[in-house]
């Protein structure tokens, strides 16, 4: 017994002198200016040009440096790499003035030949990058990517000097600053790259901890597989003394729980998300803390067309408007998502969508007679497909709740894995589906483009050649209002034809700690890391 | 002893063999591939990288290619991480859950044999009832419910330990607990029951007749032949908890193989999942020969039969 006795008061010992209240990450954070973020999973690669998550965007903004860049109080494009730019009168040649100061994180200069390879590279058909086609406004960049031509020299983008780099455009393109600021269009080191292998090669180790070379405000220190990407401060990048920020972590934490339980204990300063049922909590308890901003992109639901009876357009306006929205989003979502009525989000880059569904049962049961089904008989059993999610699965819910109220139909829930959710989008094995869509950049055709005829992700099959045509004047219209206009009347059609229902516009929920200062709200919640500071209120 | 270890390596061919077979078919059968995303790519881009990573061969030959490849032990790029490796995530990856897994099963091992032998020396008295008592707990409580609890008291309440993270030595408490516990729980009634199967025997009797201190006859005498069916637990159990839990280390963020295997199965992750079968499948292997070899240097019996 005498054992026994001896080895629990030595663990008791053990336990008690290890445990007391510690200084969490965050205390430490705060006075050494180290954030630690979630940026929700691990990123598939840090390479600008080949990955297209949030997640990669998120660390990309800490390393690279486009031309164009934020500024944490508005969304206009701000000086960058580039400290200014020509726009030719008729708005097809843009000319960007380097900085002549700016510099790799290995002291290299950033020039604009760097910028020509790096475009190169984004262009090359074997590297296939899944952004390349973003952009293609510039001078036959398409035909480059197609392997059509083989000659750079004939795309678009030139370097005129070391600090001049004139892109030509093959039609003017208002939004082209804003295209610009795209992670897919940061500069990557040409030396790097062709050190661990070609210009236009795949899966090379150059984006490894110890390799990556980047001009962003900070470089990368380590990366570890699921356990997080270390970043510190750039001393070489251009504007190195207002950074203020010494480090930042980037953590890959999927499960919603688990981080918020770790922004809890102290280790987090920024989440990704809030889970839903915290929300409440958070609006009550800690209102300093949760962040709820618009974010731009739209929930909705996509009708296979090809599939009778939703190849009606009678029935898919009845189904869009026989469901109350403001039931979604005040007791589903929760976090005060603006439901929504068309597909591009109120005031995208000035642009709001003067069609609007409604919400109408009455003149839904009408239309549905019309098509056949008075009071829902002979309608045939639909099903709707979301992936795995409770908020997918409420909404599901709800919606199928209202539509037998309104209608008297019958529909089923059908819930499935990611991938297969998608795949079952892409090859339109589906009948009424849950999608969401959020801007690559602030321009209403970033949503609007997604329904031309035989979109890649056009998975409603819907095709409208006035939409089209539409859409193709708009992309030609150097004039923002008459371009503006060509949007209003594509939506409006987009809004009668009904191959989609809107239902709520996105909200960022993400959980931000008091310290932390110039994080502002951003549509496409993008935060240039290079203002942001930790001070602690007194 | 050398012509039983060669036996066994050899038996490791065809159990390979199957495995690698059934993943590589099935995992092709699932709906979606590596390259199906929600902003889906063109149909230029996937065609190239289908042709890249070989995906556009026919699939006899993409078998026959990944078995070729595996015999220099390369078992190809991520599609999920293009610059990485099967072999570098597995590297990467694979310490991390050893590492766990490992005090787990230390930790295991340490509380479920002490509560085992401490309740079979009283059966069916209140120093018998409550470790087993707390043993069905454990073999109840899933990971995901302790896991959460352990965080709640220990990390939010009183504030000793993060709730997530593999950063600090300390870090490391409370996903070994959560982890071991249930094995802990499961040897130690697996102790109890074999020490209650040998403390009535002869031999007992005599050593205690001798007059050996009732430490020596537990631990040297007792023990020595209780552990065998502890033994033969271990090795599945450790191939088991070394290539990582996916509850435990989602809860607690931690960046092991577990974590790994199941989002490449979401992924679609062909290659991944497939090295990581293969790695596994030769951890278990491997572990099933341990135990195998443990078991005759404590059991001269079964050395004899085989």
């Amino acid at each position: 017994m005498n054992l026994k006795n001896t080895a629990l008061l030595i663990c008791a010992l053990l336990i008690l002198s290890g445990c007391k209240r510690r200084e969490t990450p965050v205390q430490i954070g705060n006075r050494e200016q180290i954030m630690h973020i979630n940026a929700g999973s691990e990123p598939q690669d840090l390479d600008p040009q080949t990955t297209t998550g949030g997640v990669e965007s998120k660390i990309q903004d800490a390393l690279f440096e486009g031309l164009v860049a934020w500024h944490p109080d508005h969304t206009d494009p701000y000086p960058g790499a580039a400290e200014s730019w020509d726009i030719s009168k008729d708005g097809t040649i843009y000319t960007f003035h380097l900085r002549p100061n700016a510099k790799w994180s290995n002291g290299d200069p950033v020039t604009a030949h760097d910028f020509v390879f790096s475009y190169q590279r984004l262009f090359s058909p074997s590297l296939s990058a899944p952004y390349a086609y973003m952009h293609y406004v510039i001078k036959n960049s398409e035909a480059y990517t197609k392997g059509e031509i083989t000659d750079f020299s004939e795309v678009g983008v030139k370097a005129l000097d070391d600090h001049t780099l004139q892109f030509t455009l093959k039609a003017p393109t208002p939004y082209f600053l804003r295209l610009v600021r795209d992670r897919s269009s940061y500069p990557v080191h040409p030396g790097t790259i062709l050190k661990f292998g070609k210009q236009d090669e795949r899966n090379t180790k150059w984006t490894h901890t110890g390799n990556l070379v980047s001009n962003g405000p900070f470089k990368l220190e380590f990366w570890q597989t699921n356990r997080k990407v270390k970043t510190a401060r750039n001393p070489h990048f251009w504007d190195a003394e207002n950074v203020k920020l010494n480090e930042i972590h980037f953590y890959p934490i999927e499960d919603m729980t688990s981080e918020e339980r770790a922004f809890r204990t102290g280790q987090l300063h920024i989440t990704k998300e809030t889970p839903q049922e915290r929300i409440k909590f958070y609006k009550e308890n800690h209102p300093d803390k949760i962040r709820l901003k618009p974010w731009l992109g739209t929930y909705f639901y996509e009708l296979n067309t090809t599939h009778p009876p939703l190849d009606d357009v009678r029935v898919r306006q009845a189904l869009a408007m026989s469901f109350d929205r403001t039931e979604i989003v005040n007791y589903v979502c929760k976090a005060g998502e603006p439901a929504a009525y068309n597909l591009t989000p109120p005031d995208t880059a000035g642009y709001t969508s003067r069609a609007k569904m409604e919400y109408n049962p009455e003149k839904a049961r009408k239309l549905f007679a019309e098509a056949g089904y008075p009071n829902g008989e002979g309608f045939p059993k639909m099903e709707i497909l979301y992936n795995t999610h409770k908020a997918h699965m409420g909404i599901a819910e709800v919606i199928q709740q209202q539509w037998k109220a309104a209608l008297n139909i019958d529909v089923e829930l059908l819930n499935m894995e990611w991938k297969t959710y998608l795949a079952m989008k892409h090859e339109h094995k589906y009948q009424i589906a849950r999608a969401s869509w959020i801007g690559d950049y602030i321009d209403p055709s970033t949503f609007l483009e997604m329904y031309i005829t035989d979109g890649g992700n056009n998975n409603a099959a819907w095709s409208n050649k006035k939409y089209d045509d539409l859409l193709k004047k708009a992309g030609a219209e150097m004039d923002q209002e008459k371009r503006y206009e060509f949007f209003q009347q594509a939506e409006e059609i987009l809004m009668t034809e009904a191959p989609i229902i809107p239902i709520y516009n996105y909200r960022n929920k993400a959980l931000v700690h008091p310290a932390v200062k110039n994080w502002k709200p951003n549509p496409l919640d993008r935060h240039p890391y290079k203002y942001v500071y930790l001070e602690v209120d007194e | 002893m050398l012509k039983f270890i060669l036996r066994r390596l050899l038996e490791l061919i065809p159990v390979l063999l199957i495995s690698i077979t059934l993943v590589f078919f099935m995992v092709r059968l699932a709906p979606g591939g590596p390259f199906t995303a929600e902003k889906s790519f063109t149909a230029e881009a996937i065609e190239r990288l289908n042709e890249h990573y070989g995906l556009d061969k026919p699939i006899m030959v993409q078998y026959g290619n990944y078995l070729l490849n595996l015999l220099k032990g390369d078992l190809g790029p991520s599609f999920q991480y293009p610059s990485r490796s099967v072999n570098d995530i597995i590297k990467e990856t694979f310490p991390v859950s050893l590492e766990l897994g490992a005090l787990a099963m230390l930790f295991a091992l340490f509380v479920g044999l002490m509560a085992g032998i401490v309740a079979s020396l009283k059966p069916n008295t209140l120093q018998d009832h409550v470790p087993m008592g707390l043993a069905m707990t454990g073999i109840c409580m899933p990971s995901f419910v302790l896991g959460p609890l352990l965080i709640l008291i220990f990390g939010l309440w009183l504030g000793w330990f993060n709730a997530s993270g593999w950063e600090l030595p300390i870090d490391r408490v409370l996903p070994v607990i959560t982890l071991g516990s249930a094995y802990a729980a499961y040897i130690s009634r697996l102790t109890r029951g074999s020490m209650l199967e040998v403390l009535p025997s002869d031999y007992i009797r005599t050593a205690r007749a001798k007059g050996l201190s009732e430490a020596n006859v537990i631990f040297k005498h007792t023990l020595k032949n209780a552990l065998l069916p502890v033994v033969s637990y271990l090795g599945p159990a450790t191939a088991g908890i070394l290539t990582g839990s996916f509850v435990v280390e989602t809860i607690f963020n931690i960046p092991g193989m577990g974590r790994m295997f199941v989002l490449a199965a979401f992924n679609r992750d062909y290659t991944l999942i497939l090295g990581l079968v293969v790695f596994f499948s030769l951890l278990v292997v491997a572990f099933n020969a341990v135990v195998d070899i443990l078991l005759g240097l404590l059991n001269p019996k079964l050395r004899m039969h085989s």
